[in-house]
């Protein structure tokens, strides 16, 4: 298959070929990945495309996939307006 | 074969300054090997806002900062091109909402002015004809420099240590050091992973965690952690905005190249620990405080937050000296603004490696200054 074009990660549109060559070059956690490719650091923090990474760097260092650190998740899960999170359901003080 | 656990230097941290110096000393030659506890850039380095600036109040800095500056535009290409260090000029905004902040920002700029450093004082209507969407409520005025901007801190550390280990530096990653090593008052190595690792020279770059490194061989060091938040917004159409920094409540704010902001604020109830954490009031806090500057985000969405330590000292301003303990040498304690003096700090580590005149005169970061009471305050820190 021809795997340049395949877009793993959609947020900042990481591609399969970029991660193999980085865990190629022996960048082999989720958390490196993810600091030198943005893979998982958008929005979705990796809903996406987090599994698909954690296989690939399973198959390459030949770790079962449970064993592989699936890396940070961080707070909040979703994205949350700015004006909602300091106002609430306020309006801004005028 | 097994590998040779010796080397001419052993640094201890793989941040920016741990990094850069192997960077730099395996550029001249020597063979360097370098442990850090996770990944490169994982601390106090990766986790920062990365704000490039030369608006400091004492010529040190000023000077070393100039230096820095001037080796970011072309860093990315002199370490190899491999990684996209994001480097930005889009400006760096100190803000000052009273007649003392203000006076203190005119004679940083007045210092800054003497070493050719291009940063200006602005008026509150100067800031809002050149950035109309920022709020001048308040403002009495502002320092500002256009040179100033970001720098991607992970892209940074990493694209060093791959330029290090091109020129022979062995890089251990997950290769936590339990403790330094010495005997008859010199060093003579680590123990890493339950195994000695000798070399005359140790360099310990490890942040807020140096202090306990230091210990295992007698030295103090004054350096301690203090939690700091950041969060990150989702990208939205880059407008430049500058680094932002309000000095009456500590706020931050900046956008960087791909379109997202980072909000940050300081908050003197958050843990003095170096451990990474999740703090939900700074959410509330920080966004009330941003959006009286910049309104116009109140819609856009905060993708997610994060945290990581400062190492400080008394007086705000780094260590950067040979210990007691001969062959023993230290680069730390930047309290919240190393990351952006890691070509700074690495150009110094081969110099006192070589034991050559220093670029600039760091006499002002000897670590003896704290028992002589001779301590020399930063007054521009966040």
């Amino acid at each position: 298959m021809d795997t340049d074009d395949v877009v793993v990660c959609r947020c900042e549109e990481v591609t399969l070929d970029e991660i193999r060559a980085w865990i190629g070059r022996g960048y082999c956690h989720f958390d490196e990945l993810k600091r030198i490719l943005r893979v998982g650091m958008g929005p979705c923090q990796g809903r996406g495309c987090r599994d698909i990474v954690l296989r690939e760097l399973s198959r390459a260092t030949g770790e079962p996939l449970e064993a592989i650190d699936p890396g940070t998740v961080r707070p909040p899960v979703k994205p949350i307006k700015i004006g909602l999170l300091a106002y609430g359901g306020e309006d801004a003080p005028k | 074969m097994s590998e040779k656990r010796a080397a001419d230097a052993i640094i201890v941290g793989g941040g920016v300054h741990g990094a850069a110096a192997a960077y730099s000393l395996a550029s001249a030659g020597v063979s360097v090997i370098l442990f850090e506890r996770e990944y490169l850039s994982s601390g106090g380095s990766g986790r920062s806002a990365a704000g490039l600036r030369q608006h400091f109040g004492t010529e040190v800095n000023c000077r070393l900062a100039k230096y820095n500056l001037q080796c970011f535009p072309t860093l990315q290409e002199d370490l190899g091109g491999e990684f996209d260090l994001e480097f930005a000029q889009w400006g760096y905004l100190w803000v000052a909402y009273t007649e003392g902040s203000m006076d203190q920002l005119k004679k940083n700029v007045e210092l800054q002015r003497g070493l050719e450093i291009p940063s200006e004082i602005l008026s509150p209507q100067e800031i809002k004809r050149r950035w109309p969407y920022l709020g001048v409520e308040r403002m009495i005025g502002a320092a500002y420099c256009s040179r100033d901007g970001h720098i991607n801190p992970h892209t940074l550390t990493m694209a060093y240590g791959r330029a290090a280990e091109k020129l022979g530096a062995r890089i251990k990653t997950y290769s936590p050091v339990q403790r330094l090593l010495s005997s008859g008052g010199k060093i003579r190595g680590v123990e890493a992973a339950g195994e000695e690792w000798s070399a005359p020279r140790v360099l310990l770059t490890a942040g807020p965690w140096s202090t306990k490194l230091a210990a295992t061989v007698g030295v103090c060091l004054p350096v301690t952690p203090e939690r700091h938040n950041l969060l990150v917004t989702e990208a939205v159409e880059p407008f430049n905005c500058p680094m932002t920094l309000c000095l009456d409540d500590g706020a931050y704010f900046k956008q960087l190249p791909n379109g997202t902001f980072f909000f940050g604020r300081d908050d003197p109830d958050e843990p003095k620990t170096a451990e990474s954490g999740n703090s939900a009031k700074f959410l509330e806090g920080v966004t009330k405080s941003v959006l009286q500057r910049i309104p116009v985000l109140k819609g856009t969405r905060v993708a997610h937050q994060w945290s990581g330590p400062y190492d400080v000292t008394p007086d705000h301003q780094a260590v950067i000296d040979w210990t007691p303990v001969e062959g023993l040498w230290v680069n730390c304690g930047w309290s919240g603004h190393g990351l952006q003096f890691g070509p700074s700090g690495g150009r110094l580590a081969k110099e006192m490696f070589f034991g050559e005149k220093t670029f600039v005169d760091i006499h002002s970061f000897r670590l003896g200054r704290f028992e002589e009471g001779d301590l020399f305050m930063e007054p521009a820190f966040i």
